[in-house]
């Protein structure tokens, strides 16, 4: 009888600690695939851009990914309180203004912000182009965001291409991206 | 134990209806730095001060600003997670780890108790000494049966 709790008591044991193992690799797995996504771009591949479904800052609905398909997309994760995305803010707004007769969405994700401030931001900077609201920053992992702003681009033919861009995005920068979301339609 | 039971529960209920930031700080998690918001100095966890004092002032209990909160910043922004869903498993494990931890103890003192309880009989040949090796003994018997005579 003792003999058999014994036996029972160590193999509950190594299960917990197997499954405390198999939880570690998962996670390990997890982060080094959305590595490799900033990785696979900067060896010039094209992978697919991670979908996501975000409601609007306005709150008037939501956007998707896959509902711009066809269009070349910018994304640029920020928020209220980061100081280099109030430096950034006319430019994505000139680009907006400038390509968006061309099929070219820029596409704001607010992330880990109160709603208030954010739409204060867009009144103050004079943003026009879609904004979305992800409070818990459930898009950043997708990305692999690391810190606001971050810029992407989406091609047409819905992949990632060019360079992604941490920190503050430049004119000529976006001017690339755009350019070569716009060229990738296959 | 009633006196101290009555103590908590109005401990408890104080805070509910007059938090302070301090205790909402600890359980209140950071987003971007996924810490309790006591130990992070980040721009959003400043702001999230700035907003808790604003809703304390206005006389929000701890429950209207957590689920303010929530709503901003979705349920990861509670440093415990609420105990529904898949959540429960977070507070039940414990109690059940703790509770066959328990048994197991229970069992073992009792076998351990049961085991010290037992009488051990001595052996009135050995005087409660290990036996000697019989070749010894022999030879120890001859020695004083030499000696005797």
């Amino acid at each position: 009888m003792a003999g058999r709790v014994k036996l029972l008591s160590q193999a509950a044991a190594v299960s917990v600690v197997a499954l405390l193992l198999a939880l570690l690799g998962w996670q390990v797995a997890a982060e080094a695939n959305v590595r490799s996504l900033a990785d696979r771009l900067e060896a010039g591949e094209s992978p697919e851009a991670p979908g996501f479904e975000v409601p609007l800052l306005n709150g008037e609905g939501s956007i998707s990914l896959a509902s711009l398909r066809g269009k070349a997309v910018v994304v640029n994760f920020w928020a209220s309180w980061c100081e280099p995305c109030k430096e950034e803010a006319p430019r994505l707004e000139a680009a907006w203004k400038r390509y968006r007769d061309r099929g070219v969405v820029v596409l704001g994700i607010d992330a880990q912000d109160f709603r208030g401030d954010a739409r204060g931001f867009v009144a103050r900077y004079g943003i026009t182009y879609p904004i979305v609201h992800d409070g818990p920053g459930a898009t950043l992992g997708r990305y692999g965001v690391t810190g606001f702003p971050e810029t992407w681009f989406v091609g047409r033919n819905g992949r990632l291409v060019g360079a992604r861009i941490q920190g503050p995005v430049s004119e000529e920068e976006l001017v690339q991206g755009i350019e070569r979301a716009l060229e990738a339609t296959s | 134990m009633g006196v101290l039971a009555l103590v908590l529960v109005g401990a408890a209920a104080a805070s509910e209806e007059r938090p302070t930031l301090e205790e909402l700080e600890r359980e209140l998690i950071c987003p971007t730095c996924n810490t309790t918001l006591a130990m992070s100095s980040s721009p959003i966890a400043d702001r999230m001060r700035v907003f808790i004092r604003s809703r304390i002032a206005a006389g929000d209990t701890k429950s209207e600003i957590k689920a303010k909160l929530v709503d901003e910043f979705g349920e990861e922004v509670l440093a415990a997670p609420p105990a529904r869903g898949f959540n429960v498993l977070a507070w039940a494990l414990p109690m059940v780890f703790a509770a066959v931890a328990a048994i197991a103890l229970a069992f073992l003192a009792r076998r351990w108790r049961r085991e010290e309880d037992e009488p051990i009989e001595p052996d009135p040949s050995t005087n409660g000494r290990a036996p000697l090796d019989p070749e010894l003994e022999r030879r120890l018997d001859e020695e004083l049966a030499r000696f005797e005579a």
